[in-house]
């Protein structure tokens, strides 16, 4: 089959590799029908990431139709349309039983790697390192899906690819973002980064029923995609004006009740996944990477939340801390437990509440997958989303 | 065999002192006594006490002056080498002290035999680039190799006096680090936890049956039992070959305590322990697990493996890892790099006959 392989920094290309096989009982194999590009790939696409191996099949973000079950599965069939959740979560232990998908104590056989980075281990994700797992990833023509039953989403014939594919990732972490604020009625929130994740996390914040939602970005194009598409109230570019004056100003001088980072390290060209003694380097050598993280605090009202949902890798030096206890801030986080989500929005998006598919600027066929990476790197092109067809 | 004799045998048995005074998580850091009261250990031990002090001097040298070390030597004086001769120097420092600051350094002899392994293989690169002196690389080798074998003999002269720690009046020291044929300092002790989310009754059985043991355990080929104590065990070693022995099982509480040793004689000396407790909150049973075993190979044989990242601690978590798959999923979880020994690009393998997938049979229920 085709594959959209990692082959070294800046460097993809579409190759021919073996089919995937069925290689645990509970797995099932995936035809893609569509896969996207997202912006924690860019990471390593820019060779952040450490334990990356030449080769390695990229993308986390598909679905497709079941065309192979193992011998164990029981809740999908070969010829069902599904969405594949980015966290392989084994559904049984303790931390998948209390809802906490992404830190699946079982789908990462490279776990090791990861406890000497993180402590311990989170959940294997497709496509994205072998500290998490080593699994091939869905910018493929097949996929194989660990549990099956677990993670695989049916979905309705009468719903597109394109509304139905954000299921998998982008949509349920910006929800998941917008939920940890714990909004109450008449809550201010402001959102950093309107890139995908931040879109949709602007958009959820409004239907968990925040008053108002504040983007920040430095690119007109998605500040103007936050307000006519998502239904962000206000913008602030930060290359413009100066985002803590300007968010006094739209909020009394109280500051964001609630504030969401969706912005991360990526921004600044740093890793998901950052090298234990890298990062350690980086501590002494650099002091300005969380940019969004350190202003969200820092603006965020007395007894706020701060909700984190761009991707940190390692350990960030120069975090206010003392902002954080003396004014009763809650910082909450974690990578999306998609499964918990899915059900859920997936009815949000039959009932007509919301159109996922609004975050799309570019579709290419999976072929052109080198393309999509440059365009969605350079922001050529206005580029917010890039869709990859593999029929 | 009465206890007496059996303790005489194996420097004391880990079984009589846990039924004498057993308390979960106590701890086998206990430091060895030993009174070496021999001639040949007394003039072994000032032999190691005079390879401690080369090894500093040798150690500041390189860190002081690697220079005139580089020039000494033959080598090429670059930065590369400068870089190089400070690590070795710290490297030196470090065994040094560690021989000079016990009383029996047997274990730190060793660490100068693998940093002589080091030093050749140095030297053998060396030797093969152009830039270098090869007269005085050639000539600082045939030294190298020469303290190479005083380590060795050092280091083997004090292994054997270990064995057993034997004192004056012929009493036996019983310790923590002594057992079933291990030396002092050699056996390599690795103590490892895992919540399972099953009932402790269910875990308890599971690994009761010694059997099921190789579905999850890396390093075991097979384990037959002989009968209720006894077993019969096969291990992977390098290079694709097989060891065996066989083991008792010396304290069995059930659904709380299993511990088991080789019998004497064994060629992979080892003993191990696991506890089940419930874990609080109804999250299943916590585990934990102790074992030591004397390498295959012998010192040299775990210096190697260890420097070479073969990391105990890491295999035993990564055993208990597979054991909690097996357990709560009946199957161990496989990507698509872990099938295979050693990197592999995350793409599906071009042939499943070629790949290692371990177990994927349902655990059965066993009869206790």
């Amino acid at each position: 089959m085709k594959a959209n392989c990692w082959m070294g920094k800046r460097k993809v290309q579409v190759e021919e590799v073996p089919d995937p096989k069925i290689l645990n009982s509970q797995d099932a194999i995936v035809k893609i029908t569509s896969t996207a590009i997202c912006g924690s790939d860019l990471h390593l696409f820019n060779g952040f990431v450490p334990t990356m191996e030449r080769g390695d099949i990229l993308g986390h973000e598909f679905m497709g139709e079941v065309v192979e079950v193992g011998p164990s599965v029981r809740n999908i069939q070969v010829g069902d349309r599904v969405v594949v959740p980015f966290p392989i979560s084994c559904g049984t232990c303790a931390a998948c039983q209390a809802g906490l998908f992404s830190v699946c104590e079982n789908s990462n056989p490279n776990a090791w790697i990861a406890e000497k980075l993180l402590g311990h281990s989170p959940a294997g994700v497709y496509g994205y390192s072998h500290m998490l797992g080593g699994f091939a990833g869905g910018q493929a023509e097949y996929a194989r899906v660990p549990f099956a039953d677990v993670g695989p989403l049916k979905v309705p014939e009468d719903l597109t690819d394109e509304q139905v594919l954000f299921l998998s990732d982008i949509f349920p972490t910006g929800y998941m973002g917008a939920e940890m604020c714990d909004i109450q009625r008449g809550d201010v929130i402001a959102v950093w980064g309107a890139g995908p994740v931040g879109q949709f996390a602007i958009a959820s914040a409004l239907l968990l029923g925040a008053e108002r939602v504040i983007a920040i970005d430095r690119f007109k194009y998605r500040l103007q995609m936050a307000k006519e598409r998502a239904g962000a109230s206000d913008t602030i570019n930060y290359e413009e004006v100066n985002v803590q004056d300007a968010l006094l100003e739209l909020t009394g001088g109280r500051g964001p009740d609630k504030c969401i980072d969706a912005v991360g390290m990526e921004a600044h060209g740093h890793g998901v996944t950052y090298a234990y003694d890298r990062a350690k380097q980086a501590m002494m050598l650099e002091s300005d990477r969380p940019i969004a993280l350190r202003e969200a605090i820092l603006a965020c009202r007395n007894g706020g939340v701060v909700s984190v949902i761009g991707v940190y890798g390692g350990f960030i030096d120069k975090f206010p801390m003392g902002a954080i206890m003396n004014r009763s801030l809650t910082i909450r986080s974690g990578q999306c437990h998609v499964q918990r989500y899915m059900r859920p929005l997936l009815e949000r998006v039959q009932k007509g509440e919301i159109d996922p598919s609004f975050v799309i600027t570019h579709r290419l066929p999976l072929d052109q997958a080198p393309q999509g990476y440059d365009m969605f790197l350079n922001k050529e092109d206005n580029c917010e989303k890039v869709v990859l067809s593999a029929r | 065999m009465t206890g007496t004799e059996q303790s005489l045998r194996y420097g004391g048995s880990l079984g009589e002192r846990r039924r004498a005074n057993y308390t979960p998580y106590q701890t086998y850091n206990r430091r060895y006594t030993d009174q070496p009261g021999r001639k040949v250990e007394q003039s072994t031990e000032r032999w190691a006490k005079g390879l401690g002090w080369l090894s500093i001097g040798l150690g500041l040298a390189q860190i002081a002056a690697p220079r005139k070390v580089a020039r000494l030597i033959g080598v090429n004086d670059d930065d590369e080498t400068r870089n190089t001769m400070f690590a070795l120097g710290l490297r030196e420092i470090t065994s040094g002290v560690g021989i000079l600051s016990r009383p029996r350094p047997v274990g730190w002899v060793w660490t100068r035999v693998g940093g002589d392994l080091m030093d050749l293989a140095l030297l053998g690169k060396a030797m093969s680039s152009g830039d270098n002196d090869r007269n005085r690389v050639a000539a600082v080798t045939a030294a190298v190799v020469g303290v190479t074998l005083l380590d060795v003999i050092t280091g083997q002269q004090l292994s054997k006096g270990g064995n057993g720690a034997r004192t004056s009046n012929g009493s036996r020291t019983i310790s923590r680090a002594t057992g079933p044929g291990f030396r002092i300092g050699g056996p390599i002790q690795v103590k490892e936890a895992i919540t399972i989310n099953r009932p402790r009754s269910e875990v308890y059985r599971f690994w009761h049956n010694f059997e099921n043991l190789p579905r999850f355990m890396a390093h075991l080929e097979s384990v037959q039992i002989l009968d209720e104590r006894r077993s019969r065990w096969k291990g992977k070693a390098p290079a694709g070959s097989t060891v065996e022995w066989e083991a008792e099982i010396i304290e069995d509480r059930p659904n709380e305590l299993i511990a088991w040793r080789s019998l004497p004689d064994s060629t992979v000396p080892n003993m191990g322990s696991v506890q089940f407790r419930d874990a609080p909150g109804g999250r299943g049973t916590e585990v934990l697990v102790e074992l030591r075993y004397q390498p295959p190979g012998g010192k040299i044989g775990a210096l190697i493996a260890k420097l070479f990242g073969e990391e105990p601690k890491q295999q035993v978590k990564g055993d208990l890892r597979r054991f909690k798959q097996v357990m709560e999923l009946g199957e161990i979880v496989h990507s698509d790099s872990s099938i295979h020994r050693g990197p592999h690009p995350a793409q599906p393998p071009e042939d499943l006959n070629k790949v290692e997938l371990g177990t994927t049979q349902q655990p059965q229920e066993v009869q206790s």
